[in-house]
């Protein structure tokens, strides 16, 4: 259906099949004007490359370390030493953790309050969730803090003591609190509102045509939503989760409050430490000196080349996806 | 007749089945409670588990054996699918709506006529007092300059990619919209400060801090723009382009108008989205303690810095003054949506 | 109350946005005459550790001269100092001071200046812990560096007990809280640590911790209330922190002349002692950590305003910044710092510090 549409607005967006060679004067500078603000947009991505990589290299080119896999960061000392394996490491798996948990919760809200709530007390709750997504970072980073860890540190201890074999839920030192899996935790529960939001505006657009047709074929509810639901949704789904990955890699506050930030690569994921890319920026960026202010930013133009991959990565597999949907 | 009758009667019983009562539900929730209780009362416990988890994988098992013995395999998985949703219902809601009852009641505690209508100004750290006017004239600000730059730039994209776009271009400016919207703030504030303050085009104020705003609303204006003028039925343009008008005409006097409600409320959500954004902000501007309503020069605090400032210092004082600004700021973005879900309801197009 | 900052908070609104004469009135204006007083607004940033202490000052000269505005931010010391070498602000606030080849570009942003590092705040790193039943811990800088170095780990440590007879020390492991960012503070207490326990304390001194275990914890404010929450707990802040805290108590420091308590005047016995290294009217201070003077706390830090002996340019306001230092080092000014939990400068480091302040050019 949405295909149809797409054809004929190119039809009819096509100016020559309307008045012939002749495009008033009116068309062209409203043309030029709106297209403009089109390639603004592609200006502004590729300045914010532009400038992050010409201010870091100075400090690339003075660090004695391999930029990638060096554990320390020192950057304001002669020789300048520093590198981003300990912030890429703690970003992926407060990421992971994050989305291991957001995304099935997520659907699983957004599903609810689709299918299986009442229309008004669904719209209710939608907005509830929609308001959270309003609610400052530092605030979930404090409520982390001093609300949320105390409370689910038994849980991190019940997974050193029955799962403790698993080499990541080892504890050594005894401590629970301050970890990355905390970290994961709050990110999860922060990125909650974005992908539930996002997958229920998706599954809200399902052609209500094909929810009855499979209900009236004797399909139960669960076998509706797997059969109509999902096939339709599925690169909307994605997109929520990838969009909810996003703010997940790139959150700041929360997470520098949280963290007892660390420079060592702890695969104990219960263990206090880690370190993310964005948090690392926010704790040292007052006391650095030039070469750190730069080093800092280097470590951003990682982030953003991260978050570039992450959402080129999700177009692609919607683009493809898009061919094989039976919705379409 | 008697064989249509059979007919029927069979057809029925293969369409409705075996059904579980309505009571099992209650009843299973009830045992489940039971054997909760019991684990709680005598400190049994399997693997560590605590009780409320035992007692939900009791009725999650219970219910899924009752009904893969009576209505069979399909309605079973139906029904742990069922009681798995209002699960994840339940476990999401909590958190959120702890953290929306913390702020409530810190930041209701130091809520007064005071609060909102007078500044930091005089105001030592340690005292109670003090209040956020200056701060939510300065996020008034800094969020309308965001607003007024985005939105018309966001419009234009978005009518571009609907209206006018084709081939390469379109695809480009549409794939690095999408990733735009991916860029975390800190970087927006860092491409601000690196592009702009560094190079010494402008001071650390309030301009700043809503420049690097509109890095992060401009992707979510088109994003929404473009939704809502796709919907806009192509029977008026074609209507309209069939009677000569020339489409710039089209697109500003009967595209725009249609869509207008929704273009409104994604305008007021891409607001919502940026308010509370703290990590650009501290990399863009000054706080100060005082009313500034000079965006271009000089410091200017907003909410959430307001916060962020407060918190450092770390006072009872201070710190009961950032959870009243950030139950303040959370009001604000409520308001923001209440107006953006009203409008939309209001205005909604019927078509579809 | 109530009504006096009703009163204070529009008279700021007016003396900023209207700049009509009707509202400017009021009874302000005749307590002008008490200081020496400059008008318009100036920017400054920069040292976190002093914030509190210049949002007081900033305050008290307001209050005297309403025409003034003065808005310190704590961005912390290495952007404070960058955002002045950059002409953004007209002084900065620096738990170092500066040196080297940033105080020649502090030079070259004044002009030829030159630019001058005047020590105006002091502070006390108090050494905080959580334990219910003890009072007065005592801790030598060998058994603070084992702590923090994790060599020492629960209370009952025969080490501790040595220092502390008498007292119920838990059987718990010692909760250990650190910064999580850079800051000062951690620079000053790691070097103090380097220059009174170097055999136990071998890591590299610095504004970041780099010693394994513990926890860390963003900003003062956080390390603060970590240690307030959590029993058996330990860590370092600036003394002013410690204030309205429910379970939290500053340790006894004994550097081999005797414990001594943690209070402003103790701390500001080192901090008088310090050795001026900086040429003129530059004062930076080298503090001597060792110190074994009786009554002298040793983990102290000073904080710095950076700025232009002459060379500041008109527009950011010499006359203003000359005016609100010269309170700073007022008796006034440096009787504050005491009431907020932070250390005065006395002694003749103070009559040094005029001389420095009074040489400042105000065109």
């Amino acid at each position: 259906m949405s295909t149809s549409t797409d054809e004929t607005a190119k039809s009819a967006a096509d100016p020559a099949g309307i008045s012939g060679a002749a495009i008033r004067a009116g068309d062209r500078s409203f043309l030029g004007l709106s297209r403009g603000a089109g390639i603004l947009v592609l200006a502004v991505m590729a300045a914010i490359a532009a400038f992050l990589v010409w201010k870091a290299i100075p400090s690339l080119q003075v660090d004695s370390a391999n930029f990638l896999t060096e554990q320390s960061w020192l950057p304001d000392q002669t020789p300048s030493v520093f590198g981003i394996a300990v912030l890429a490491f703690g970003t992926f798996v407060t990421a992971v953790i994050a989305m291991l948990i957001a995304v099935p919760i997520g659907f699983g809200i957004a599903l609810f309050i689709a299918y299986y709530a009442r229309p008004k007390f669904g719209k209710a709750l939608g907005f509830i969730v929609d308001l959270l997504a309003a609610v400052p970072s530092i605030i979930f980073g404090l409520w982390g803090l001093y609300n949320f860890m105390p409370a689910v540190t038994s849980f991190a201890e019940w997974l050193t003591e029955y799962l403790g074999w698993i080499p990541i839920f080892a504890n050594d030192k005894q401590l629970w609190t301050k970890s990355l899996l905390m970290a994961g935790l709050v990110l999860a529960i922060m990125v909650l509102p974005t992908v539930s939001a996002i997958s229920r505006e998706v599954f809200l657009q399902v052609p209500r045509m094909h929810i009855e047709a499979s209900l009236a074929l004797g399909a139960t509810r669960w076998e509706m939503i797997k059969m109509a639901v999902f096939p339709f949704s599925r690169p909307g789904m994605i997109s929520a989760a990838m969009l909810g990955l996003g703010r997940a890699l790139g959150e700041t506050i929360a997470v520098a409050l949280i963290l007892s930030a660390v420079f060592e690569v702890n695969t104990h994921i219960t263990e206090p430490g880690g370190n993310s890319f964005a948090a690392n920026i926010a704790l040292k960026w007052g006391e650095a000196g030039e070469v750190g202010r730069s080093a800092l930013i280097a470590s951003g133009l990682v982030l953003f080349l991260i978050t570039l991959a992450v959402n080129m990565i999700a177009r692609w597999i919607i683009a493809r996806r898009k061919e094989f949907s039976g919705a379409n | 007749m008697s064989v249509v009758e059979t007919q029927k009667a069979g057809l029925e019983g293969q369409l409705s089945g075996r059904r579980l009562p309505r009571w099992s539900t209650p009843a299973l929730a009830g045992g489940a409670l039971i054997v909760g209780l019991i684990v709680q009362l005598t400190g049994w416990t399997v693997v560590g588990l605590a009780p409320g988890v035992i007692a939900a994988v009791v009725f999650l098992l219970g219910q899924a054996i009752a009904s893969l013995a009576i209505e069979g395999r399909r309605h079973s998985k139906d029904r742990i699918a069922t009681t798995l949703i209002y699960a994840t219902f339940v476990v999401a809601l909590t958190p959120l709506l702890w953290i929306l009852i913390t702020v409530l009641v810190k930041g209701l505690s130091v809520f007064d006529w005071t609060f909102f209508t007078s500044t930091m100004r005089n105001v030592s750290p340690r005292q109670p007092g003090g209040g956020i006017l200056h701060a939510f004239l300065g996020t008034l600000e800094q969020v309308g300059i965001a607003t007024l730059v985005s939105v018309p730039i966001g419009l234009l994209a978005a009518i571009y990619l609907v209206e006018f776009g084709k081939g390469r271009l379109k695809f480009w400016i549409s794939f690095f919209v999408d990733v735009m919207t991916g860029v975390p703030s800190i970087v927006a504030g860092l491409f601000i400060y690196t592009a702009l303050i560094l190079t010494g085009v402008l001071q650390q104020s309030g301009f700043a801090a809503a420049l690097a705003l509109c890095i992060l609303m401009i992707p979510v204006v088109i994003r929404s723009s473009e939704e809502m003028l796709k919907i806009v039925p192509n029977d008026l343009r074609e209507a309209a382009l069939a009677l000569g008008v020339p489409k710039w005409k089209v697109i500003l006097r009967i595209v725009v108008p249609t869509a207008i409600s929704g273009l409104i409320t994604g305008a007021m959500l891409a607001v919502a989205r940026v308010a509370g954004e703290t990590a650009p902000l501290l990399l863009t501007t000054f706080l100060a303690q005082d009313i500034n309503l000079n965006a271009f020069n000089g410091s200017q605090t907003s909410l959430p810095t307001f916060i962020w400032d407060q918190i450092s210092r770390g006072t009872s004082s201070s710190v009961n003054r950032a959870w009243g600004a950030a139950l303040a700021l959370i009001l604000f973005v409520l308001i923001i949506y209440a107006a953006a879900r009203i409008l939309a309801a209001r205005f909604a197009p019927k078509s579809r | 109350m109530r009504l006096t900052r009703i009163l204070i908070g529009s008279t700021a609104a007016c003396a900023t946005v209207l700049t009509l004469a009707a509202c400017g009135g009021g009874g302000s204006s005749s307590s002008s005459a008490n200081a020496d007083c400059a008008s318009g607004s100036i920017k400054a940033a920069g040292s976190s550790a002093q914030g509190n202490a210049m949002t007081d000052w900033i305050n008290s000269y307001q209050t005297q001269c309403p025409d003034a505005t003065i808005d310190y931010q704590a961005v912390g010391s290495g952007a404070g100092v960058e955002q002045f070498v950059a002409k953004q602000t007209s002084f900065a606030g620096t738990d170092s001071g500066v040196k080297d080849a940033d105080l020649a570009k502090a030079n070259e942003r004044c002009s030829g200046g030159p630019a001058i590092n005047i020590p105006l705040v002091g502070g006390a790193i108090a050494v905080v812990y959580n334990l219910t039943d003890v009072d007065g811990l005592i801790l030598t800088s060998d058994v603070l560096a084992k702590i923090f170095a994790s060599t020492i780990t629960k209370w009952n440590d025969p080490a501790i007990a040595a220092l502390n007879a008498g007292k119920s020390l838990p059987d718990a492991t010692i909760a250990q809280f650190h910064r999580s960012d850079s800051s000062g503070t951690t620079d000053n207490f790691t070097k103090y640590l380097t220059a009174t326990a170097p055999s136990v304390w071998t890591f590299a001194p610095g504004k970041d911790w780099v010693a394994p275990g513990g926890q860390g914890a963003k900003g003062s404010d956080q390390v603060i209330a970590s240690v307030d929450g959590t029993a058996n707990s330990i860590g370092y802040v600036e003394l002013s922190y410690l204030d309205g805290m429910q379970n939290t108590k500053a340790a006894l420091i004994d550097n081999g002349g005797g414990p001594v308590e943690a209070t402003s005047a103790t701390a500001a016995t080192t901090i008088a002692a310090a050795a001026v290294t900086g040429s003129g009217n530059d004062l930076l201070l080298k503090i001597d950590y060792t110190t074994k003077a009786s009554g002298a706390y040793p983990i102290v830090l000073v904080t710095y305003e950076v700025a232009c002996e002459k060379g500041l340019s008109a527009d950011q306001n010499p006359a203003l910044v000359k005016s609100f230092l010269t309170f700073a080092a007022s008796d006034a000014g440096q009787s504050q710092l005491t009431t907020s939990g932070y250390v005065p400068i006395t002694g003749t480091l103070l009559a040094k510090v005029r001389t420095a302040v009074s040489s400042l050019a105000t065109s």
